[in-house]
């Protein structure tokens, strides 16, 4: 007996976004949560019961950021860092950008693993089978990732200075730092000021 | 330096990257939107507020499948469509827009005769027939279970008419509440006898109001 669709969305929208951020980046990670539930919808039928759901809904995303990441690189677009863009993902503000930025710097594996184990919840032993390797070197990944992470958010000033993170106020001695800050920051200040509290994630 | 001064602990870590629910629920409609054009919606459904209460309204491909009182148990009524019909049961509101138009217009007393497609699919046999005869009776008027049961051919089976009534997947738009007890009485009702009382009332106040 298999239960109505829109209630594993309910279960698991929130977990499957988090995973498509963590590993597409929250650019892409709406077009990513779509393809993965509507993949899932189709697929649904054939779930045998007994399934665990979220192991399954994790798989299908992780397949569908590979094939986002591979179209991305087909028509890339060289730029060094990514600029900063007016909200594409509704609220501004409601979204942590710079949780997801520190994310998205970690290497592939360690993003995987900390997005399959730290986010979505599962066992190491399933993030093992889902990205391949040992249980082992998922935990390794997944530890690594996470003293990262924690390591870029408690020092926001390093981290930046290398992303053209400079907030509007910036020691004015910096704007010589590099030229890519000068043209970012007119997309990004409305996107900041907009937000409720600017300061919120580095209050923490 | 200060390496662990403001290191954030994992939960709270963790706790950032929760999405905000505007952004699902703008998902949730990208989904719909895409399941609709896929050929995957099987069952969409909606929740709507009326004067009898609220309203679980469910649809195929092929039309209105199911209408539900709230004192039905919303859940089990979508867990009975996910086994009947199929799994793909999704919140789709805007596939029900046409007739939650309908049901606004008949609550305000404006519409009298359903205009919908309707999958039947629920029922079967002697229930089916007695469905499809009962939109015969007019807005306003009501029937016996027997006269009911001389309607569709078969004078004896007043009991299957009663049955066929109370098992009415699609109460209100099918008119099941236009048929009472011989003696006058309401009978049973699916969404209980006040709700019942509800529709014969207002179709008889706009019967009399309407000419």
């Amino acid at each position: 007996m298999k239960k109505p669709f829109e209630r594993v969305v309910e279960e698991h929208a929130d977990t499957v976004l988090r995973v498509c951020r963590a590993v597409v980046g929250v650019h892409d990670a709406d077009d990513a949560w779509s393809e993965t539930f509507l993949a899932a919808m189709r697929a649904y039928p054939d779930l045998p019961d007994d399934a665990n759901v979220e192991a399954w809904l994790v798989t299908i995303a992780h397949r569908k950021a590979i094939d986002l990441t591979r179209a991305g690189q087909r028509h890339a677009v060289p730029v060094a860092d990514l600029p900063e863009r007016p909200s594409t993902v509704g609220l501004p503000g409601g979204t942590d950008h710079d949780l997801w930025r520190a994310v998205r710097a970690l290497p592939g594996k360690q993003r995987q693993a900390v997005a399959y184990h730290h986010f979505a919840g599962l066992p190491y032993r399933e993030v093992a089978e889902i990205v391949g390797g040992t249980p082992e070197a998922a935990r390794r990944a997944a530890s690594d990732g996470i003293k990262a992470l924690r390591t870029t958010l408690s020092e926001p000033d390093r981290g930046a200075s290398q992303t053209a993170d400079a907030g509007p106020d910036a020691d004015p001695g910096t704007n010589a730092e590099a030229s890519v800050d000068a043209n970012a920051t007119p997309t990004r200040t409305p996107t900041r000021a907009a937000g409720p509290s600017p300061a919120r994630t580095r209050s923490r | 330096m200060k390496d662990t001064a403001a290191d954030p602990d994992l939960s709270t870590l963790l706790a950032r990257a929760s999405a905000d629910p505007g952004t699902l629920a703008r998902l949730h409609t990208r989904l719909e939107d895409a399941a609709g054009r896929d050929g995957l919606l099987d069952v969409a459904y909606t929740v709507v507020d009326s004067p009898v209460g609220r309203l679980l309204l469910a649809s195929t491909e092929k039309g209105l499948v199911r209408v539900a009182f709230h004192n039905q148990d919303h859940d089990q009524v979508l867990d009975t469509l996910a086994t009947t019909l199929s799994p793909r049961v999704l919140r789709a509101p805007r596939r029900l827009d046409d007739v939650a138009r309908e049901l606004d217009q008949y609550f305000a007393g404006a519409r009298r005769t359903f205009d919908l497609p309707l999958d039947l699919s629920l029922s079967h046999g002697f229930r089916q027939l007695v469905q499809r005869h009962l939109p015969e009776i007019a807005y306003g008027r009501t029937l016996s279970y027997a006269e009911v049961a001389r309607l569709v051919g078969n004078p004896k089976a007043v009991r299957a008419v009663g049955t066929a009534c109370a098992t009415n997947p699609l109460p209100v738009v099918v008119p099941c509440h236009r048929v009472l007890r011989s003696d006058g009485t309401l009978g049973g009702y699916a969404g209980g006898p006040a709700a019942k009382s509800v529709l014969l009332d207002l179709e008889a106040a706009a019967r009399h109001t309407g000419g």
